[in-house]
């Protein structure tokens, strides 16, 4: 994105008085001040030193409300027809300021401690023993390692997403239907998906699946042996998400210059070199934007598992995101659980961010 | 065939039988893939309708090898003797789908107007907020989409206890707006960089403020691109499972929750649970069917530049 200078120019000959300056700030630092006021009031209340109090934070919440929106309304004020320009960012940017920074800061906070939601004492300090309990957990590496699984997964998903956007990118009829109903598995919520597939279908006794494979001799059995049931995850997994990468992948094909690929066949080519030589190298931004979105994704995988086998047997379909659900579910281990969260955080930000830069030089257009 | 003045050639014959080669390839391929991606939709929409013997035998085909029943539906109060009625169960499920419906509508809408006003000022105008330039905050926002849930949740939760949030459907709302901000922003900002200036240029000449031209001439060409966003982010959210199972507990619950916690308990009820799974699902069908032409037009933003 280029951004030198203003796209759109505006020229205006403001003249704003002192007194509306004065008055824009008064806004701001008086609503903060109202707003910290009331949070270290509250702050005291709950640590008992001051009798009188709220029953709940909540009206601290609303003092940050108005100290926003006031924010908001002295930038109209302060700077007049700059401060407007701002309104178009501000309000965003303070919304995932306040709903990310600051949990983010507090989850900080909690990650070092023995929070038990069960436990009367409530959070106190533990130093790095949380990070010693993790060093020794088995169960999140080998969750770490199944994340490992899942990721490299997404390379068979991209495979049959680009055989199938080329399938619906053919001379065919239909188009529309089928589009429609390739698209369809996407829009279907994970939870639903597990019953239907995971526990119903794919059920030992009566399921069809079950049925079929008892009817070609096989003895069923899809969730007691790890490889397996780590199989039939990434295959419910794929199911749901396969269209997206379709999606995708289709419109890029269908943006793709038609001369060059006549020209191809004019000199030539058969379908696979023209596939090979034109299609691919041309599609190569696109499949890679398709694989790093859908890696994201990848990474926040629970609601199967959670639904399906609850990390099971043996936690080797566990990913990071249901391990810690459990250990919140069972255990209300908050301090230890936020840490395990916070650390998948730094190794995400760290893939991602390689990622990133490996792949950025195929993700440019070529000219 | 044999006296026929104009004959293909030999290689165009060849040709010809390699073209119907190809065409049965690719409709069998397609056909495969149809029945991959519609039969579990079918046998969970057949199996609301079966009785416990018809799973068990394994019956498929409605009316030919089974009978169709109301059993599964009754189960959640919808079927045609109990629809008069008052239920209980159907005031449950009524409730977790209005509180799924009335989050996943106010969060995709917060969604969308806070996500393209930013994605408009980025695509328009130059910032700078201390360090960070256009490029940064549009990376800033982007970059939420990374943030795995998990690690938001149990602040949240802690967070949502004392604010006194938890078990309602705000608090559900402010995340999910967080949730699918980024794509929101994203889809937007493709959609705005799309609309030449030169429009706006032309609504400042005549006289508007910034804000005047962006409401009554840049929303109007932008808004089928903000309800693909709009469209995209509902399923997202009517979907979303994790917070709400965390979050909520009786109150705001949505209907994933209570679908994933039908399984849990009393073993599994096939009709009952394919009832609901079809009851949760339907709508977002209904949704693919009409509104694709949307929903591809949101994804595919991203993909092309």
């Amino acid at each position: 994105m280029t951004s030198e200078g203003d796209l759109l120019h505006t020229v205006t000959a403001e003249n704003i008085s002192d007194s509306r300056r004065r008055l824009g700030k008064l806004l701001v630092w008086g609503t903060a001040a109202l707003f910290l006021g009331l949070a270290i009031w509250q702050a005291m209340h709950e640590a008992g030193r001051v009798a009188a109090g709220f029953e709940t934070w909540r009206p601290v919440l609303y003092a940050y409300m108005l100290w926003a929106t006031s924010l908001c309304v002295a930038q109209v004020i302060v700077n007049g027809e700059k401060g407007k320009r701002t309104l178009f960012v501000l309000p965003a940017a303070l919304f995932v300021i306040s709903l990310v920074v600051f949990p983010l800061l507090f989850a900080l906070y909690i990650s070092f401690t023995d929070w038990n939601l069960a436990s009367p004492a409530g959070p106190q300090p533990n130093g790095w023993d949380n990070m010693v309990q993790m060093w020794n957990d088995g169960f999140y590496w080998n969750a770490l390692k199944n994340m490992v699984y899942y990721v490299l997964a997404v390379s068979v998903e991209y495979v049959i997403a680009f055989g199938l956007a080329l399938l619906l990118n053919a001379q065919i009829r239909a188009r529309k239907f089928f589009r429609v109903v390739f698209l369809l598995p996407l829009m279907l919520s994970p939870v639903a998906v597990s019953w239907m597939i995971g526990k119903s279908m794919l059920e030992v006794r009566f399921g069809p699946i079950s049925r079929v494979i008892r009817e070609l001799g096989g003895e069923p059995s899809f969730f007691s042996n790890p490889e397996i049931a780590r199989f039939m995850i990434m295959a419910m997994d794929a199911w749901t998400f396969i269209p997206f990468m379709m999606i995708m992948l289709l419109a890029g094909l269908q943006a793709l210059p038609r001369e060059v690929i006549e020209a191809s066949k004019v000199d030539g080519a058969t379908g696979w070199q023209s596939f090979k030589e034109v299609i691919f190298p041309l599609m190569l931004p696109v499949s890679v934007t398709a694989i790093v979105i859908r890696i994201i994704f990848k990474l926040k995988l629970a609601d199967i598992i959670i639904n399906v086998t609850s990390g099971g047997p043996g936690g080797a379909t566990d990913s990071v995101t249901s391990f810690i659900f459990r250990e919140y579910r069972d255990r209300s281990n908050v301090g230890y659980g936020t840490l395990l969260a916070m650390i998948y955080l730094v190794l995400i930000v760290i893939f991602v961010t390689l990622l990133l830069k490996l792949v950025s030089r195929w993700m440019e257009r070529p000219a | 065939m044999s006296n026929a003045i104009f004959k293909d050639h030999d290689a165009d014959r060849r040709a010809n039988a390699k073209w119907w080669a190809s065409r049965v390839a690719i409709y069998g391929a397609l056909l495969v893939w149809t029945v991959i991606c519609l039969f579990p939709i079918y046998w969970t929409i057949t199996t609301s309708f079966k009785l416990a013997p018809d799973v068990m035998k394994g019956n498929i085909v409605p009316w030919w090898d089974f009978t169709p029943r109301w059993k599964g539906w009754e189960s959640i109060g919808i079927s045609p003797r109990l629809i008069g009625e008052v239920s209980t169960v159907r005031e449950e499920f009524l409730k977790r789908f209005w509180n799924s419906a009335i989050v996943a509508i106010s969060a995709s809408t917060l969604a969308v107007v806070l996500g393209s006003l930013a994605a408009y000022g980025l695509s328009r105008f130059t910032y700078r907020f201390g360090f960070m330039r256009n490029s940064d905050i549009s990376f800033f926002f982007l970059s939420q989409m990374i943030l795995p849930p998990v690690v938001l949740a149990l602040p949240f939760l802690v967070l949502y206890k004392s604010l006194a949030l938890l078990d309602s459907r705000i608090g559900l709302i402010l995340l999910y707006t967080l949730m699918v901000l980024p794509i929101v922003i994203w889809i937007m900002r493709d959609q705005f960089q799309g609309i030449p200036v030169e429009l706006e240029e032309a609504a400042l000449v005549d006289g508007l403020g910034i804000w005047g031209a962006f409401l009554q001439i840049v929303l109007p060409i932008a808004l089928p691109g903000m309800v693909a966003a709009f469209i995209l982010s509902l399923v997202l959210c009517w979907n979303e499972y994790f917070f709400a199972a965390l979050l909520t507990a009786t109150n705001a619950t949505t209907l994933p929750v209570m679908v994933a916690s039908q399984t849990g308990s009393q073993g599994i009820n096939w009709w009952s649970m394919a009832a609901l799974s079809s009851a949760a699902i339907l709508p977002l069908i209904i949704v693919a069917i009409f509104l694709e032409k949307y929903i591809v037009k949101g994804m595919a933003a991203g993909a092309v530049k």
